[in-house]
């Protein structure tokens, strides 16, 4: 099982806890983490790629195992250690004050 | 026995006030969509109960909501705002083209027969139609690919499709408007549109009455009298009685001629209101105070409605999509402020109250008259 977490109002909109668990098969890439998330919850679809282009919305980032991934590709082989579920794939929104 | 619910949407949710017919007391329920900017929610005028929403982030992009139940719940329904074919481009701040992209639904407008069907009003300038409840969004290409919307530029406040009218006696015809391009018509329902910005003059575009370019900031119509339209621009109060073919300025004695929203009575056609703001360059009231104006000639005669309201140090601005009014025999008027407050009247503008104070800054304000 994949961990992902989730920022507030994506749990928010998506009913679900700060970390939800996916199962999908391999190659595991953001983008099929992605596409299954959007398949599971169907409320997060748009919300975290533009549902025309696919881009990842740019105040958002994806992190996992210490290491920005945001500029990976995303149909590049994420880390082994969140393929395995013993890393989560952290979806972060950019953080603003003021 | 009648009541009013009052849509409310605000930067960081939205909220819905509501009371009987009386309107003396009233009941928040809200934040729906805490923290999350709410551009408008708007309901049916079929089913009362069928809500639709627009919830956006700078974050998370476009999210659509839908209620049956005339708020209490609500759920998502499609977000995929793509533009017809090849998007193309569109004038941009520096001179250069710049392709279309989708920033968020402004507006809006559920059909006047079916409640399936649902208009919306986007940045970058588009407008779109789902007929299924707002699963599925297809554009209604004519305005925008086919006329003039390559010249068209944006704002400062971005170029928003923020006015959709629908004509009751013609089912054919719809109104919109678009900052900043000005006012356009289709008579086909929404096959083919003519921008109607005759008799405009903008002091701000390089030629002040072009065809196209103008900042128009809302146009309302009354439902029996679809001719007759009345406009708040950038600068200047406008009527058209001719369906927009023309305009005439009927800014009159208002103390400003700058503002955002306009609306018309609900039983006298002739009776408008709006909300000067001191200028475009300080978005608040003059003198600090905050007045409503009333002309009960359709124009150049106005008056202010000050009983409730603050008319001292008040320098809070009213957004084009927060006004609105019901149909309960007294006609009730409701506006939010930028700073928070929802005033409402029971008796056309007569006298104020603050309905709620402390919300945060109001975006949209809907009213329904439920029976």
């Amino acid at each position: 099982m994949i961990r992902v977490v989730l920022p507030y109002h994506l749990r928010t909109l998506a009913q679900a806890g700060p970390e939800v668990q996916l199962d999908l098969g391999r190659p595991v890439t953001p983008d099929a983490v992605l596409d299954a998330l959007e398949a599971h919850y169907p409320a997060l679809r748009g919300t975290i790629r533009d549902p025309v282009t696919r881009r990842r919305r740019p105040f958002l980032r994806f992190f996992a195992c210490e290491r920005d991934l945001s500029h990976e590709p995303l149909d590049a082989p994420l880390p082994d250690l969140v393929a395995l579920g013993e890393e989560p794939f952290l979806i972060v929104g950019a953080i603003a004050g003021g | 026995m009648s009541g009013v619910r009052v849509l409310v949407g605000t930067r960081k949710g939205a909220f819905v006030l509501s009371a009987d017919g009386t309107r003396r007391r009233w009941k928040i329920s809200g934040p729906h969509f805490g923290g999350w900017e709410i551009y408008h929610v708007k309901g049916s005028p079929v089913d009362p109960d069928r809500l639709y929403a627009s919830q956006t982030s700078g974050w998370f992009g476009q999210v659509m909501q839908r209620s049956n139940d005339g708020g209490k719940t609500w759920e998502t329904v499609g977000n995929t705002f793509a533009y017809d074919g090849d998007p193309g481009t569109h004038q941009w701040y520096d001179g250069t083209r710049h392709p279309w992209e989708f920033k968020r639904v402004w507006h809006l407008e559920p059909s006047l027969t079916d409640p399936d069907t649902v208009y919306a009003g986007v940045e970058d300038a588009a407008l779109f139609r789902s007929t299924d409840g707002g699963q599925n969004w297809q554009e209604l290409p004519g305005l925008r690919g086919r006329g003039s919307g390559p010249d068209w530029q944006p704002g400062a406040g971005g170029m928003c499709l923020h006015t959709i009218l629908l004509d009751r006696s013609d089912p054919r015809r719809i109104f919109i408007a678009i900052s900043a391009a000005g006012a356009f018509r289709s008579d086909d329902a929404g096959a083919t549109w003519r921008p109607i910005n005759r008799g405009l003059s903008s002091q701000y575009i390089p030629e002040p009455t072009a065809e196209v370019g103008h900042c128009v900031h809302r146009i309302a119509m009354h439902g029996s009298r679809p001719n007759v339209l009345f406009m708040q621009k950038h600068w200047d109060v406008m009527r058209s009685d001719d369906a927009g073919d023309s305009w005439r300025e009927v800014s009159g004695n208002l103390p400003s001629d700058f503002g955002f929203p306009i609306e018309v009575h609900a039983h006298e056609p002739d009776t408008v209101y709006v909300v000067p703001i001191k200028s475009d360059s300080e978005h608040y009231p003059p003198e600090g105070k905050l007045r409503v104006y009333r002309s009960t000639t359709g124009g150049d005669e106005w008056q202010p409605l000050t009983k409730g309201l603050p008319q001292r140090h008040c320098y809070v601005n009213v957004l084009r999509d927060a006004m609105a009014v019901d149909s309960l025999d007294m006609c009730g008027v409701y506006f939010g402020t930028t700073g928070g407050q929802v005033y409402a009247s029971a008796d056309a503008g007569e006298s104020w109250k603050a309905i709620a104070r402390d919300l945060p800054g109001v975006l949209s304000v809907e009213v329904q008259t439920l029976s």
